[in-house]
């Protein structure tokens, strides 16, 4: 391995894959086998944190940027002056296990820009991964990117060696996708996706009945996409995502906040903050969806296609329901506590464990960890105080954006004026 | 009068103090390390000779009352290494075998309370260690890391790294207690070394490592800053997520 090629071709590559921002490294359950290398069981590990916040748990590259593509919104795109180069197989995999031995990374997430075609690439990927396996007995983890048009046989061979399989769809509308990335085509995202969701359910059906069965995509198959680039709103992304869990069994759908990249006039230009706050609010939709109970249409509808930017998504909801209000703690169900703003699920348990020895009131409350500076509008508990005062929907927001701190206080002060 | 029981600072020898307490019928103990005993003029003095089978006895004991999860969270607290953590176990333990129901889990007892919240802290340390350990390859093929974490965290995350590990030799060292481990491609062993004057364990000196290892410390970094998106900087959480504290040993963070 010549040092310098390497470091200059991982440099180039390293950075082209940075927008990828899938990094989760767990749900697998991989063990050490023959006392090889690594154990891809455990939860996830995150190594160390970028300057950004971001977690790096994965060498995440691209096995090249050269593309045939010209989609704009990529930076490997074709009509891109940029510096191009490609790994070879044995650098990856050298690469790979020497910072795996060195306790640096939980394993490898590559991808690639596709060359040639979608199968030549495909092909190449699947040989990093099975030389990975089978030469170096490596059980760490391994998240290959599939190739939109990628052939089945392809896909199935993948599976076998990577733990986690995914294709980004990056623009969430089909109109949006033909502005931004003319070349590309939805069917050709969707076939890998199919594939591999069929391949993970024959392969779980028949484990249950041949123990030997071989592992298939343990850790499941996720998706990205990118979050103002081509002016979708809140729910055209949600209902695509909600889409896309139901349909093709994904484990994670990513919202990756545009980071401006180009001065092609389709896009916003370069400069613009990227909307991290947006990002953010879609993620807590997301874990509304998963984790909470919430249905789609709940929360963005025909009467409300955004998300509100100043408060999170679950008390927007509240305040437009506010005849389920309030909720009394001590008798209240499962589903409807976890529908209290300010309350988590790890509260949502805590209480339902706590009340079986005693009613809860303020003090419990506050020790079990519940926001109560937003959740104090919407419960009763056992005390004899609670907001009596019949609040608007208006008012109750006024008061809690009144009385909290928001991280992100500096992008909202244009909003907060409106309420004040 | 309250009985200092002097301990070596092991395990065993803890569980041989409460041990002794029991058996002596004593309530008023102060359980201390040797390092750390003064003697005072209001004490008696015991001195504990650690004794394996009478430190199994109360660890057995205390399996058959409670759960495995509530076990584990009394060692962890144990090796916090905090000033109080004896007293508070040996409270917490005289408690758990007083009470007919198990009330290892009631968080109202202030010294269960204690315990719990030390555990925690362990428990986050130990993987934090299993993040930021960083291996050098030395030049007897020995993969070699070097830690200072504030709790005593190596005899939890041992198992983790030989199950990922059992290829390779590797040791992982604290420099701030002075022990390490040692994984010999077979078994786990317990050692101490003696380093010379010149070895700086924030630096990989040539005389000791492989010479691809400064090139592979160097891809590390590289990568590290290729994957950053600058648009994005945050090092309010950078920080959160990676404590100062911890930089020296972190390859990515210190300058070559």
């Amino acid at each position: 391995m010549s040092f310098e090629r390497v470091q200059e071709k991982l440099n180039i590559l390293a950075d082209a894959a940075k927008y990828d921002v899938s990094c989760s490294s767990s749900g697998s359950n991989r063990t050490n086998k023959n006392k090889g290398l690594g154990d891809a069981s455990a939860s996830g590990i995150c190594h160390t944190y970028t300057e950004d916040g971001r977690c790096v748990s994965l060498l995440k590259i691209l096995l090249t940027n050269h593309c045939i593509f010209d989609c704009a919104y990529c930076v490997t795109r074709k009509s891109n002056d940029i510096k191009r180069a490609a790994f070879k197989v044995q650098e990856v995999v050298d690469l790979t296990i020497n910072f795996y031995r060195r306790n640096y990374i939980e394993g490898l997430f590559l991808s690639s820009g596709i060359f040639k075609n979608a199968d030549y690439t495909m092909e190449r990927l699947v040989a990093v991964a099975k030389k990975l396996r089978l030469e170096e007995n490596f059980n760490g983890y391994i998240h290959l990117k599939s190739i939109p048009g990628a052939s089945d046989e392809l896909m199935r061979e993948a599976g076998l060696y990577a733990d986690r399989l995914s294709v980004n769809i990056e623009i969430p509308t089909e109109k949006g996708l033909k502005l931004l990335a003319p070349d590309k085509n939805r069917a050709d995202f969707l076939k890998p996706m199919k594939k591999v969701k069929n391949e993970i359910i024959q392969y779980k059906s028949e484990k249950k009945i041949i123990k030997s069965t071989p592992k298939y995509a343990p850790a499941g198959q996720s998706t990205q996409m990118i979050v103002g680039a081509s002016g979708e709103n809140d729910m055209e992304i949600m209902y695509t995502s909600n889409y896309f869990y139901k349909n093709f069994n994904l484990k994670r759908v990513y919202y990756s906040g545009y980071v401006p990249i180009s001065y092609d006039n389709r896009l916003p230009q370069i400069g613009t903050p990227v909307p991290m706050l947006r990002e953010n609010r879609l993620y807590q939709t997301d874990w509304l969806l998963r984790f909470y109970g919430f249905n789609i249409e709940e929360i963005l509808n025909n009467d409300h296609k955004s998300l509100d930017l100043d408060i999170d998504p679950k008390l927007g909801w509240a305040l437009r329901n506010l005849h389920e209000f309030p909720i009394d703690v001590n008798k209240a169900e499962k589903r409807m506590l976890a529908r209290i703003p300010g309350l988590g699920m790890k509260s949502v348990y805590k209480i339902i464990n706590a009340r079986r020895y005693g009613k809860l009131n303020w003090e419990h409350l506050k020790a079990i960890g519940v926001a109560l500076n937003r959740a104090k509008y919407f419960i009763i508990c056992a005390s004899n105080e609670y907001e009596r005062r019949d609040l608007t929907a208006q008012k109750i927001k006024g008061l809690i954006l009144q009385n909290s701190k928001s991280k992100y206080t500096k992008t909202l002060s244009n909003q907060l004026n409106l309420f004040g | 009068m309250y009985t200092a029981l002097i301990y070596d600072g092991s395990f065993d020898g803890f569980l041989t103090s409460i041990f002794v307490s029991f058996d002596l019928k004593l309530e008023k103990v102060n359980i201390v390390k040797s390092q750390f005993f003064q003697d005072s003029f209001f004490e008696e003095k015991e001195t504990i000779i650690t004794d394996k089978e009478k430190a199994d006895r109360v660890w057995l004991g205390l399996k058959k009352k409670i759960k495995p999860i509530e076990l584990s969270r009394m060692y962890y607290a144990f090796l916090s290494e905090n000033a109080t953590v004896e007293n508070a176990l040996f409270m917490a333990i005289k408690y758990v075998f007083k009470s007919k129901d198990n009330v290892a889990s009631n968080f109202s007892n202030p010294y269960i309370l204690e315990i719990s919240k030390l555990s925690k802290n362990v428990s986050r340390e130990k993987h934090r260690m299993e993040a930021f350990v960083r291996f050098k390859l030395t030049k007897d093929n020995i993969y070699f890391a070097n830690i200072e974490p504030d709790f005593n965290v190596l005899p939890l995350i041992t198992k983790h790294f030989k199950n990922r590990y059992a290829d390779q030799k590797w040791m992982i060292y604290d420099l701030k207690r002075n022990y390490g481990i040692f994984y010999n491609l077979e078994k786990l062993e317990t050692i101490q070394l003696s380093f010379n004057n010149s070895f700086d364990p924030t630096k990989t000196n040539a005389s000791y490592f492989t010479d691809s290892e400064l090139e592979f410390q160097q891809l590390w970094k590289d990568y590290f800053k290729s994957t950053n998106i600058k648009s994005r900087k945050n090092m309010k959480l950078h920080i959160q997520h990676v404590p100062k504290r911890y930089w020296k040993y972190l390859s990515e963070k210190s300058p070559i």
